[in-house]
């Protein structure tokens, strides 16, 4: 049957229903697109034979083939649309530098999509709330306290905060910083907020 | 509380599908037992014989529900949609009986949606194929819904085995409420956690290295 490839990348998404990204299955892409030139380009030459040898009998078949085109048409859009939601996710997530693991799994023009995404919030984010703008990706949680004691989970150098004092986050060592320079280090899982 | 960046596109709700849906595309992926009304000139290849160059007028076979819902028409006879035996008389019965003791997913696991879908093909049957499935729908909700507020920090697999695709999101939607709430009494409701897809990432890391 027609658009068996199509679906394989939409389950190859759904397979991974936690908002993972997997690798951009080019080749994948490229199979459905054979697939629908071939379709294309069969259903033009009968839709030539039915008008001119007046072949009604071809007419399902084309209806038939046509159906699939827009199939695949919907398969393929789903699958690249549920990318970027996925990719636009993870901005909020990793912040706006990517680990470069999931930076492979991008092709080009997601890459390209996903510096557009970073330029419009960060030219929204310099618009809102006066002269400095505001993060909104900060404060998920609404905060209670200022400050917050934190737990490093790995090895990550060197650390300034506001006041200039530099502070070396090593594993297993314990610190009382402001939150909100920290929210985004938790977010990444090196540091642990740690709540007595 | 879990804050997740990403949000899936939800699928239709009732007869309408939803175009970027993933679960819907799934979904229309389905098989329905299919009869050719007219012949499919050049197409005998899809066909399971495959022998022949067409498909014949009156050939029986399977055809994914997109395809179905495409190629139907109510007043031309192109092809006529049979009823999966789930939906039919016989099961109908077994579910009016007592709807908890089916296996909906080995059943489905698109019980629900296929059946709203196949509302679409004109079939006498029609009005008690949608009574049916509602009465399934009411009387297994009670159970998912009391199983999903009352496991909390177990292994939840036997109680979503047996559920439909539909009844494993209320029961997933249900924990989370459940989680949430639970957190929020042991006053961690305002603990900042690292992203589940960072630390997802993280354990296929490690299980890639170990292999």
């Amino acid at each position: 049957m027609f658009c068996e490839k199509a679906v394989e990348l939409v389950r190859e998404l759904h397979r991974m229903s936690d908002g993972q990204l997997p690798a951009f299955n080019e080749d994948g892409i490229r199979q459905v697109l054979e697939e629908m030139k071939a379709l294309y380009e069969q259903n033009q030459s009968d839709v030539n034979e039915a008008k001119t040898e007046g072949k009604t009998e071809l007419i399902p078949t084309i209806k038939f083939r046509h159906c699939s085109l827009l199939r695949n048409q919907r398969c393929t859009a789903a699958y690249l649309y549920d990318r970027l939601l996925r990719i636009r996710a993870l901005r909020w997530e990793y912040g706006s530098v990517l680990p470069t693991t999931i930076r492979f799994h991008m092709c080009a023009e997601e890459l390209e999509w996903f510096n557009q995404y970073k330029k419009s919030l960060a030219t929204y984010m310099r618009s809102l709330g006066g002269e400095e703008g505001l993060d909104i990706t900060q404060d998920m949680k609404p905060p209670k306290s200022l400050y917050i004691e934190v737990r490093c989970l790995k090895d990550h150098g060197e650390f300034e905060i506001d006041d200039g004092t530099v502070i070396l986050l090593k594993k297993n060592s314990q610190h009382f910083l402001p939150r909100w320079k920290c929210e985004q280090l938790i977010r990444q899982g090196v540091l642990e907020h740690v709540i007595s | 509380m879990d804050t997740q960046s990403y949000m899936p596109v939800p699928p239709g709700v009732g007869m309408e599908e939803n175009f970027f849906s993933l679960d819907d595309i799934l979904l229309s992926h389905e098989r329905l037992p299919c009869r050719t009304d007219t012949a499919f000139p050049k197409l005998g290849f899809l066909e399971k014989a495959g022998e022949t160059h067409d498909i014949p007028e009156g050939t029986k076979m399977e055809m994914p529900m997109w395809l179905a819902k495409g190629l139907y028409e109510r007043k031309r006879h192109v092809i006529s949609v049979e009823l999966p035996k789930v939906y039919r008389e016989g099961w109908r019965t077994v579910f009016g009986a007592d709807a908890n003791v089916v296996d909906l997913h080995k059943m489905g696991p698109y019980y629900y949606g296929l059946g709203s879908q196949m509302l679409h093909f004109e079939n006498a049957e029609n009005p008690e194929i949608a009574q049916s499935i509602l009465q399934t729908f009411i009387s297994r909700f009670r159970r998912t819904m009391d199983s999903s507020q009352n496991a909390y920090n177990e292994d939840t697999s036997v109680l979503v085995e047996r559920l439909d695709c539909l009844e494993r999101a209320l029961f997933r939607s249900g924990q989370n409420g459940l989680n949430a709430f639970q957190l929020w009494e042991r006053g961690r409701a305002s603990q900042l956690t690292a992203s589940s897809l960072v630390t997802n990432y993280r354990k296929r890391k490690i299980t890639e290295l170990q292999s």
